[in-house]
């Protein structure tokens, strides 16, 4: 395999006293690959996206983004990196204009780019006549395509979804999805995390982590071959039923 | 700094559209500034008498009528006896009793000496203080002009008590209005609310909502984002401090006599610390609650030991090291030696340095605990 790894994760562990959130965990994500990082609740799945975002310190092992260190480099890889999280996080009280042209010009964007990457942006969404409304007034699914769409308004070569679908209808559910394909065919790595085994389906490759630990890794396909059940929902039970940790 | 307009635009964006924080912002000096000085005003004049006059004399008479004709006090009773008089005390009538004893006039004229025995009301401590405070001068007063009376009947009496007498004059304040105090005060505790307060909130707001979440994981430097909290509070502090300097001339006729230039300067490096006080208290709560209960704990001991109500210089030791301690202290003081008294530079060069460094300290240690990666 000759193509770029843009996360490499080696023994990463996280720590909280003598609660291991994240233990020793190992992986490689591909460039332009959709990523789909799979666990019951409490099993450690934002703990450790949080440290490949560079909000956290891992306690030890080894992680580069975009070839970045987590260590080290963080502000560096936050340059290079998109980010949903599971909370909504672009600002109610400021209209759809305003929160892309922040986000936009937090990255660095200049103001000519910023216009013109959002007229581009509005019209794919359709978004043309609530473009100057509050945020806070759309619903829940616009917010979350808003969202997706400003985590990768700057082209970052990685984003980071954390749950980017819950509480939303399947048919934006799968609007939503059509959006991902698309930003990965453009050459964004997808690093996604769910609760729903359809979408599991729809990665490339997926990981399953049981109480802090990676208890397997590979395409939806082989894992359902290699557990002999037809649906990644049986994987996921097969694999998660052991678990001992679950929120709080 | 292209980084920092965008924020900025954002932050005054929000600012300008939470109407209710705007009005807050802008009514809340106003409101203060007019109402609380004339609120707290601490000129006592009617403070309630009942006297007790067991002597009937031409004295005792002539004290009476002296106490009355000052203006300070509305006898609301002459009563036969003490236990009657003590009633209107009980009664929350009078504030102050005075029982003048039997043969108080044999005694001043033979012995040169008589008691007379004071009662107050001490539940309103103040009231009573100041009113047996005032009772007291009004006797001295009498007593001077009954030692004259004394002295020439008996010319071997050499009693020395109207000798020396004290002719009061108070400097930068001559009427002794209570306002000259209060109103510089209040205008001070008007920047620290919304200094310490509104960057507090803003900041916490933003944890509470998870937005600062997406900011840590945007490039934005450290310095970007809180100068791009401080910036707007700054702007509109200044502004409030104008209009408060405004209202102070046009409501309660007080001009500052000092430079203006050095009143700005001041009000400047002030808020800068107060925000930087805010700034820090918020890196280190999580939610509104309890950045609203730390900053109100600030706020007590601001107002209670920064001068604003008692002089720093009659507390305690360890009170005054403690209240030198807190930039309000500092700033009070200035104000009020601008305002009042006219001081230049050189006679405040101590607390420009004490506030720049309370600047320094607190904003560096906000920034230094603010962390992007936990």
């Amino acid at each position: 395999m000759d193509q770029e790894k843009v996360i490499i994760c080696k023994n990463l562990t996280k720590r909280f006293g003598d609660f291991t959130a994240v233990n020793e965990i190992s992986f490689d994500i591909t460039k332009g690959e959709i990523f789909g990082f799979l666990g019951a609740n409490g099993a450690g799945k934002t703990t450790a996206m949080r440290i490949l975002c560079g909000l956290s310190f891992p306690t030890s092992g080894e992680a580069t983004v975009a070839g970045y260190d987590v260590y080290k480099q963080q502000e560096q890889i936050k340059k290079n990196i998109g980010y949903m999280s599971q909370k909504f996080s672009l600002y109610e009280n400021l209209t759809i204009l305003e929160n892309i042209e922040f986000f936009g010009g937090v990255y660095g964007l200049e103001r000519k780019e910023i216009k013109r990457r959002t007229e581009k942006l509005i019209d794919t969404l359709g978004l043309q006549k609530e473009a100057k409304k509050m945020v806070g007034e759309l619903p829940l699914g616009w917010k979350q395509k808003l969202a997706f769409s400003v985590a990768i308004f700057h082209q970052p070569k990685i984003v980071f979804l954390d749950e980017p679908t819950g509480g939303v209808d399947p048919v934006t559910r799968r609007q939503f999805w059509d959006m991902i394909y698309e930003a990965a065919a453009s050459g964004i790595t997808i690093f996604v995390t769910t609760h729903y085994m359809d979408e599991a389906e729809y990665c490339n490759r997926i990981s399953v982590m049981v109480d802090g630990k990676v208890e397997a890794l590979d395409s939806p396909r082989n894992l359902k071959e290699k557990h002999q059940v037809t649906t990644m929902d049986e994987v996921f039970y097969l694999l998660a039923r052991g678990a001992k940790r679950s929120d709080n | 700094m292209k980084v920092l307009r965008f924020i900025l635009q954002k932050e005054f964006r929000q600012i300008f559209r939470d109407k209710s924080i705007l009005v807050m912002m802008f009514a809340m000096p106003m409101i203060q500034l007019v109402v609380l000085p004339l609120a707290m005003d601490f000129d006592i004049k009617s403070i309630n008498l009942s006297i007790v006059d067991n002597d009937h004399s031409s004295y005792s008479q002539k004290l009476v009528s002296k106490i009355s004709s000052s203006g300070y006090f509305n006898i609301i009773s002459v009563d036969p006896n003490y236990q009657q008089a003590i009633k209107h005390i009980e009664k929350e009538e009078a504030d102050v009793v005075m029982e003048i004893p039997p043969n108080f006039e044999r005694n001043l004229v033979r012995a040169g000496k008589q008691q007379l025995s004071v009662y107050a009301d001490a539940i309103n401590g103040t009231k009573a203080g100041i009113g047996s405070g005032y009772l007291n001068m009004v006797i001295a007063d009498f007593n001077n002009e009954v030692d004259f009376n004394i002295q020439k009947i008996n010319a071997n009496n050499t009693n020395q008590g109207g000798a020396i007498e004290i002719r009061q004059r108070s400097w930068f304040n001559p009427l002794e209005e209570y306002k000259f105090n209060i109103v510089p005060a209040v205008l001070v505790l008007l920047l620290t609310l919304i200094g310490g307060f509104m960057t507090t909130l803003n900041i916490v707001r933003e944890k509470e909502i998870g937005t600062i979440e997406q900011i840590n994981v945007t490039p934005i430097k450290k310095w970007q984002f809180i100068s791009g909290k401080l910036i707007p509070f700054w702007i509109i502090g200044m502004i409030i401090f104008t209009v408060g300097l405004g209202v102070c001339s046009f409501v309660y006729d007080i001009y500052p006599k000092g430079s203006l230039w050095l009143l700005y300067a001041f009000a400047f490096i002030y808020l800068i610390a107060v925000l930087g006080l805010g700034l820090l208290i918020s890196t280190y709560s999580d939610n509104q609650v309890q950045a609203m209960f730390v900053a109100f704990f600030f706020m007590m001991i601001f107002m209670l030991m920064s001068g604003f109500f008692t002089a720093t210089d009659s507390m305690p030791h360890w009170a005054r090291v403690f209240s030198n301690l807190t930039p309000v202290t500092h700033f009070v003081k200035v104000v009020r030696m601008i305002i009042l008294k006219s001081s230049g530079f050189s006679d405040v060069k101590m607390e420009f340095l004490y506030l720049i460094g309370f600047a320094g300290l607190l904003n560096g240690w906000a920034i230094w605990n603010y962390k992007k990666t936990s």
